[in-house]
């Protein structure tokens, strides 16, 4: 049997997706479910002086309204963040208490106050219209940069101020920095970004009241977490009478990892009430409070000699949490972060200082990359800028920077297994027909138009494990992964595992690398993820893991497998196990060439008697069954990395920018199918490039999102994008058995540092902040022009 | 969505006889519709006149080209016979929104919202049209009166816009990315009458630029453009351009649309 590993296995998810087939969250309905809507406080910064419902519980087919007031009564508990980072000083850090619904102060525009449950869902909204809250409105600290010395959002953090953390030897540096020719030195944003999953958020609460078990079906990443937290941190119910479902997720990016305020309350409130409870985000509650992305300020330098050596480099960033630090928020900017911020170079010398503040918006949490894009943006640029400044050639520089031999240990905390940036770039180099480009820059400037190219170098670290690693950073749980596998006594397999695809494709992926350990057809394997019944555990999915660590623990049960199966087949063919060979699905004695399919194993495993020509295959010491289950661990986190070109033309009149070519080449290790990498490589391109040109969270100075809608939030479209010209190197991971390093995250990684440099040479050097829109290009292209002038 | 009456009106009379300062018609819905959601406007009475034939359709005479108010966008955008006699109108309508828009969205429904940022708007200031309702004709200069504001009574229905074939003509829009409807939008038109510059985006309503019609009339040139001062004062700021951008596109995307004529 041919390995199916490598190969363009069509997705088994398509036929559902393409033919209306998905079910997802809100397609669940559950006899005599009530609905809900969420009062939500339209101030950005307010003080709850009362809360009226009189009115509103007399409205028509009105079940319920609940407040802040009833949550504090139950003792329900609020929302957590996951890590717990410590400043510089060793102080730890400082975190808001987040109750589900708030009872005295509301700390951005969509803070839940209150829950209306009625009969339908016009009911629940004209009730909610009637519920009367009196705020007392105090300023809103909207503003970054201004949000340590504004008035303190929660009482007792300072400055707004979560942790002031640093990671590195800033001595070192400074040494370093006294040894440079120059340094560079650069002040950039990284912009807002709203996550929008083509589905959004939705709940639907099933109490039983006779088991007293709740069934919570919702849109997360993580259903085990959820459960988790809502257990233990919630209060809502033990673990036991808790389940959890996700089933289809119609994308997350980051803002699913968390469990929101509004699955707590439902669970909740669907034990008081004892009824079903329906919940649907509308659009603008999506963009209103699902966690934001991005959002920093950083100040970075960069130590270099003459001939373009790096020494060190430092970055002092002020990162927004938003209004509370939730599951992924504090550790994104830090430990995601930092690690990254020297990119793919050698570095003698480094630190990152973050401070991480709250503002009156909404939280800021893991968005695609988390962390890794904020610190690739900054060090692609100001190596971009270094070239610049030295007259280099963007590509000589990194080529004169990089590691070569591995494993390498990078500057600030990891020791990357395995990579060849040289060899990736040099590909791209070629793929992008680099050495074309000054004479395509001249036909556009024949045409009046400016054309730049840009480079990005970067690497990441996926897998967000191992457990000890993750847990001596601050992470509140192991970042382990589970799976278990069952054959069914006639021979199928399912794969139980505690990833979770919303988008991903793990029926497809998982169930390719069941087959080839199992030498089972793929037809035969089915994929169970996303719900807490079925299959072990599962820390869930985001930081690109589930191949690497969740895909590993599938691995690793399907050799336990095969292991029993060899005792299994020892028996039946009269051989001891080390004599019996698995290869194709087939159990092999060599000396006898006599064999058992893994079906016929399964089969005898499950019975273990005496009937007729069957006598009990199993060896003492083994229990019946095929059921084998593992818990994955790694090593170490992985490292994909790579090398994108884009050139961009751009039309100095009017400022508008055209993507007119992108080459991306990336090392993520073993490709277990290409098709559905190409998918993620193409999809976190797009959501990159629309952080670089087009998408920007923005709120007023009184806090309101001026962005809540599509009519004022730009995503990327189609049209707006080339067509990708992809390419792979490949060293394969040392850390796991597939060799495989996680695919999910590195376009949006790598893309918006390549197109803002591609942009930023079209203008000669002259910086912008993101995203680059037209106004602000075309402003730019006047200054250019001016400044031109000026020289000749 | 507060509750409201609905009609399907059988002909145009009946549509005017049901309407009032409290009802809207129902075109292509893709005003109404969203506006009701959000909540932004509630009707007691909706009226939809997708039913009346009459209304949808498209016609060329020697000089002009007549187009029901019903009709969709992607119709007048297809149509072999605008694409002939005035092929900017049918570019023009290709590039509004996306293709729900274009499917569902009708030319009298984008000229009685009137949205400044609205493209039909800045065709029918430079195509000399007349809109045609139950009771009356309108010529354009004198319909727009406001942001989102026309001369239209409540109970008026526009029945047609009839545009004048122009000799050149060119439209070229700065879409906002993010809604796609006009940042700003110039169509230029040469006429044997004349020379008209509508322009939508830049101000609260759509205007015919007497000040790029001039130079064009002296010297129908881009360059003609070039010393042509527009002033800011009085355009659109928002989070996508300020009116210091749009008074310069104003002046680049005229170029562009002579350039293109
Ligand atoms: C996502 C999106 C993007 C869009 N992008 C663009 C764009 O790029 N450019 C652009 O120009 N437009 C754009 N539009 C607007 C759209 O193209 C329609 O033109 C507009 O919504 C109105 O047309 P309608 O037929 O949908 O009118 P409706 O919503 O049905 O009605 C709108 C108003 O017009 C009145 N009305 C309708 N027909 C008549 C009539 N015959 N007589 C009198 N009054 C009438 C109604 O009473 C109502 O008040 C966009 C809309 C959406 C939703």
């Amino acid at each position: 049997m041919a390995s199916l590993v490598g190969s363009r296995v069509e997705r088994k998810e398509d036929k559902r997706f393409l033919t209306g087939k998905g079910r997802y969250t809100s397609d669940i309905n559950i006899a005599n479910q009530t609905y809900a809507i969420f009062i939500r406080s339209p101030h950005a910064r307010a003080k709850i002086k009362k809360i009226d419902t009189s009115k509103a519980l007399k409205s028509s087919g009105v079940v319920e309204i609940l407040t802040g007031e009833h949550i504090a009564q139950d003792k329900i508990g609020g929302l957590i963040a996951g890590w717990a980072i410590r400043s510089e000083d060793g102080s730890e850090m400082k975190c808001p208490a987040n109750p589900p619904l708030a009872k005295d102060s509301v700390n951005f525009v969509g803070d839940p106050v209150a829950v209306v449950f009625a009969e339908t869902l016009d009911e629940a909204r004209a009730a909610a219209d009637l519920v009367k809250v009196d705020y007392k409105v105090l300023k809103a600290v909207s503003n970054l940069s201004e949000a340590m010395n504004s008035e303190a959002i929660h009482d007792g953090i300072e400055k707004n101020l979560c942790y002031d953390w640093l990671l590195g030897d800033r001595q070192k540096v400074k040494e370093a920095f006294e040894k440079a020719d120059k340094i560079i030195k650069l002040d950039i944003n990284n912009n807002r970004l709203i996550p929008n999953a083509m589905e959004p958020r939705a709940c639907v609460i099933d109490y039983n009241t006779a088991s007293e078990e709740i069934t919570c079906y919702t849109t997360s990443q993580n259903p085990h977490l959820s459960r988790l937290i809502m257990s233990a941190f919630g209060g809502v119910a033990p673990e036991n009478k808790l389940r959890v479902v996700a089933p289809d997720v119609g994308g997350g990016f980051g803002s699913k990892i968390n469990l929101y305020n509004e699955e707590i309350v439902c669970s909740w409130a669907s034990k008081k009430i004892e009824r079903p409870i329906k919940w649907v985000a509308e659009r603008t509650e999506s963009f209103l409070t699902d966690t934001h992305g991005r959002d920093h300020i950083t100040h970075a330098e960069l130590a270099v000699t003459n001939d373009g050596k790096f020494l060190g480099f430092k970055n002092e960033t002020i990162a927004n949490l938003g209004a509370y630090a939730r599951v992924f928020g504090t550790v994104t900017p830090t430990y995601l972060f930092g690690p990254c911020a020297t990119g793919v170079y050698i570095m003698p010398a480094a630190y990152s200082n973050v401070k991480a503040v709250y503002t009156n918006t909404a939280p800021v949490d893991a968005y695609r990359g988390a962390g890794r894009p904020e610190a690739t943006y900054t060090i692609e640029r100001i190596v971009d800028k270094a070239a610049m400044e030295l007259g280099m050639d963007p590509i000589e520089i990194r080529m004169k920077n990089f590691p070569t031999e591995f494993p390498f240990k990078q500057t600030l905390v990891h020791q990357i297994d395995s990579g060849d940036y040289v060899a990736g770039l040099n590909k791209a180099k070629e793929m992008a027909d680099y050495d074309g480009f000054a004479a395509r820059k001249k036909e556009s400037e024949s045409k009046g138009k400016l054309r730049g190219i840009g480079v990005t170098s970067y690497f990441e670290a996926c897998g967000i494990a191992p457990s000890p690693v993750v847990m001596m950073l601050g992470c509140g749980v192991g970042l382990w992964e589970s799976a278990e596998v069952r054959f069914n006594p006639t021979g199928q397999v399912t794969v139980y595992t505690g990833s979770h695809s919303h988008g991903q494709s793990h029926q497809t992926t998982f169930a390719q690398i069941a087959a080839d350990e199992l030498g089972v057809p793929m037809e035969n394997i089915d994929v169970v993820h996303g719900d807490t019944d079925k299959g072990t555990f599962g820390m869930g999915t985001y930081g690109s893991r589930s191949l690497t660590v969740g895909g590993i623990a599938i691995v690793n049960a399907c050799k336990k497998i095969v292991n029993k199966g060899k005792r299994i087949a020892a028996k039946m063919l009269e051989a001891s196990p080390d004599e019996v060979d698995f290869k194709n699905g087939e159990f092999v004695v060599a000396k006898s060439n006599k064999k058992k399919t893994i079906g016929e194993v399964a089969f005898a495993s499950y019975l273990p008697g005496v009937r007729d020509e069957v006598k009990s295959p199993l060896p003492e010491g083994d229990e019946p069954g095929l059921i084998e289950s593992s818990f994955f661990d790694p090593a170490n986190f992985s490292f994909p990395a790579g090398s994108h070109i884009c050139e961009v033309e751009i039309d100095p009149e009017t400022g508008h920018v055209k993507l007119d070519k992108y080459t991306a080449v990336d090392d993520f290790g073993t490709i277990v199918n290409p098709l559905i990498v190409e998918g993620q490589v193409h999809g976190g391109l797009a959501q990159g490039i629309g952080q670089a040109l087009y998408e920007n969270a923005q709120y007023d100075d009184s806090g309101q999102l001026i962005t809540a809608s599509y009519m004022d939030y730009t995503m990327p479209r189609a049209d707006d994008l080339p067509n990708f010209n992809l390419g792979f190197t490949c060293t394969k991971a040392t850390t796991n058995p597939l060799g495989v390093k996680g695919c999910g995250e590195a376009g949006t990684i790598a893309s918006t540092p390549t197109v803002m440099n591609a942009v930023i040479n079209a203008l000669g050097g002259k910086e912008i902040s993101l995203p680059a829109t037209a106004e602000k290009v075309w402003k730019a292209c006047k200054e250019m022009k001016k400044s031109n002038a000026k020289a000749a | 969505m507060k509750t409201f009456n609905y009609h399907s009106a059988k002909d145009v009379k009946e549509a005017s006889k049901l309407a009032s300062s409290n009802s809207a018609f129902l075109a292509g819905g893709m005003t109404t519709i969203p506006s009701m959601k959000l909540g932004l406007a509630s009707y007691k009475d909706i009226i939809d006149i997708k039913r009346i034939k009459k209304l949808s359709g498209i016609k060329v005479s020697g000089k002009t080209v007549t187009i029901g108010a019903t009709t969709k966008h992607s119709e007048v955008a297809s149509s072999k016979d605008v694409k002939k006699a005035i092929p900017s109108l049918a570019a023009l309508a290709e590039g509004i929104g996306d293709p729900q828009v274009r499917n569902r969205g009708t030319i009298g429904g984008s000229i009685a919202n009137n949205d400044p940022a609205a493209d039909y708007p800045s065709a029918c200031i430079a195509l000399n049209a007349t809109i045609h309702t139950n009771n009356r004709s309108i010529v354009a200069e004198k319909f727009f009166t406001g942001m989102f504001e026309t001369c239209l009574k409540s109970n008026e229905v526009i029945e047609a816009i009839e545009f004048s074939i122009p000799e050149k003509s060119s439209y070229q829009k700065l879409p906002n990315p993010a809604s796609r409807y006009a940042i700003i939008g110039v169509y230029v038109a040469k006429h044997k009458t004349g020379i008209n510059v509508g322009v939508t985006g830049a101000k609260s309503c759509v205007y015919n630029d007497k000040d790029l019609a001039g130079a064009l009339t002296k010297n129908f040139s881009s360059s003609a453009i070039d010393n042509v001062k527009i002033s800011s004062s009085g355009m659109n700021t928002d989070i996508h351009a300020s009116s210091d951008y749009r008074a310069n596109m104003v002046k680049a995307f005229a170029k562009k649309a002579v350039d293109a004529c």
